[in-house]
């Protein structure tokens, strides 16, 4: 589906940004929502904490994360692209990408410890 | 045309678009040959195959762009394109250049893609007459070497036919024409630099890039119109806050 | 203009991204109550202004850039984008600040 005219790591880095703002604009009422819940009690947002514990749920926080350190890094590195100077080699700072990407990942891994 | 030596009696399998939007693949089987590019390809289709099969050509030496095709799913210039280093299992398509309305089998109309070039303000205005001395420019000077690194392009439309917000958004004046209109913003004998700036930052010009790099990957002649659009981009933010 | 929303938004929010990916990277250690969460944010001018600020950032970046997907992506024409867009901008703002309030307003 990627197709060999975009098969190629710029590309990539757009598909992952807008993925995964797709994502976390669709979770953001939800999210604002559940916090929402402190209005009504502590208790109210504790049954909500109480379901976050659900395996399938904490995968899904763990994917959400996981995606907004992923949107911020390739954010950073379209800010760069636009204003800063590019390298005199015309690459589009693409070693960003996989620095991003690793970024990301390893915030996930911290969010596993920690709710292991 | 003299048979050039034919690999081990292998053939090539060609799918090539005839028709225009709704057309079909037809499949031809012509001889392998070593040194065969997509052009040699599609012209012997054409002179031992398929007459009426349209497509364009000149120079066949890498110069002027006119053989610019999609090939196997990727816009390039047919007569740079080595058969060997594009069909991975003995087969290739080919297909008209995309982002543009097919007029029959391998040709499409470009004249949308010239208009855009007009429109993101690339029309050169001088302010200088021929009783003037001509313009002295540092070749060295930052905008100068601006300029000249997006200055080679030959409106081949390869990029244009690569790039995907031109195809999910038609009215988007495409990597060509920004490109040219950075390198006319860099220009200091342009005398409309203002309005150039003005035709390109607007939402359908630079705006509208998302620097997926398809333009600056695909280029021929390695140009970088994902960096001019950048360019374009710092510019127009900078113009808000009055820096520019 | 959108455009220039979009870039300055983003600014904003970088920095407060990573503070609140550091938030959750600490706030999840050994389970979430709201009782925890709540003690250190509620009455807090502080946490009010990082998150207030962080939903304004939010409800207008995140139209933005799915107004540019609904636009490329979908057949859907920009009469009914826009419009739909403002909506959404609408409750991201109106349900995000509710949200700040509810965390670090008032003190109970």
């Amino acid at each position: 589906m990627i197709g060999p005219n975009r098969n190629h790591k710029a590309y990539w880095a757009f598909l992952g940004h807008r993925l995964s703002g797709i994502a976390l604009a669709l979770f953001l009422p939800l999210h604002f929502l559940a916090l929402g819940l402190a209005l009504e009690s502590a208790a109210a947002l504790d049954a909500m904490l109480v379901f976050t514990d659900l395996p399938l749920v904490k995968a899904a926080e763990w994917g959400l994360v996981v995606l907004l350190a992923v949107h911020m890094a390739f954010g950073l590195r379209l800010l760069a692209l636009e204003f800063l100077p590019w390298p005199a080699s015309g690459d589009a700072r693409t070693a960003l990408i996989a620095a991003g990407a690793g970024g990301a990942l390893v915030v996930g891994l911290i969010f596993l410890a920690g709710v292991i | 045309m003299p048979d050039s030596s034919t690999s081990h009696d292998k053939t090539l399998q060609v799918r090539i678009w005839r028709g225009r939007d709704d057309g079909a693949f037809h499949a031809y089987r012509i001889p392998a040959r070593d040194n065969q590019t997509v052009l040699d390809v599609v012209t012997e289709v054409q002179r031992r195959h398929e007459p009426a099969l349209a497509y364009r050509f000149a120079c066949r030496v890498g110069v002027c762009g006119s053989c610019a095709m999609t090939v196997n799913g990727v816009p390039r210039w047919t007569c740079r394109t080595h058969v060997s280093k594009v069909s991975g299992d003995g087969a290739i398509t080919i297909e008209p250049l995309r982002n543009m309305p097919r007029i029959k089998d391998l040709a499409t109309d470009m004249s949308g893609f010239i208009d855009k070039w007009g429109e993101a303000g690339t029309v050169f205005k001088g302010s200088a007459t021929r009783h003037d001395p001509p313009a002295r420019i540092d070749p060295q000077s930052k905008k100068r070497r601006r300029a000249d690194a997006g200055i080679e392009c030959i409106n081949c439309a390869v990029c244009y036919a690569a790039c995907d917000v031109v195809a999910w958004n038609p009215a988007y004046q495409g990597p060509a024409a920004l490109n040219r209109a950075w390198t006319m913003v860099n220009d200091e004998r342009h005398a409309q630099r203002k309005e150039t700036l003005r035709a390109a930052t607007g939402p359908q010009g630079c705006s509208a890039c998302h620097s997926q790099g398809n333009c600056t990957r695909a280029c021929p002649i390695g140009l970088n119109p994902s960096e001019s659009v950048a360019g374009l981009k710092r510019l127009s933010l900078l113009s808000l806050i009055g820096m520019e | 203009m959108l455009f220039a929303l979009q870039r300055l938004s983003a600014l904003i929010l970088a920095p407060l991204v990573v503070g609140h990916l550091v938030v959750i990277l600490y706030a999840v250690r050994g389970g979430l109550t709201a009782g925890e969460i709540l003690a250190r944010t509620q009455g807090s001018p502080l946490w009010g202004g990082f998150y207030g600020l962080f939903a304004v950032a939010v409800a207008v970046h995140a139209p933005i850039g799915l107004r540019t997907v609904l636009r490329e992506w979908t057949p859907l024409p920009d009469r009914l984008i826009d419009p739909v867009l403002l909506v959404f901008a609408a409750l991201l703002l109106g349900l995000g600040l509710r949200a700040v309030y509810a965390v670090t307003g008032g003190g109970a």
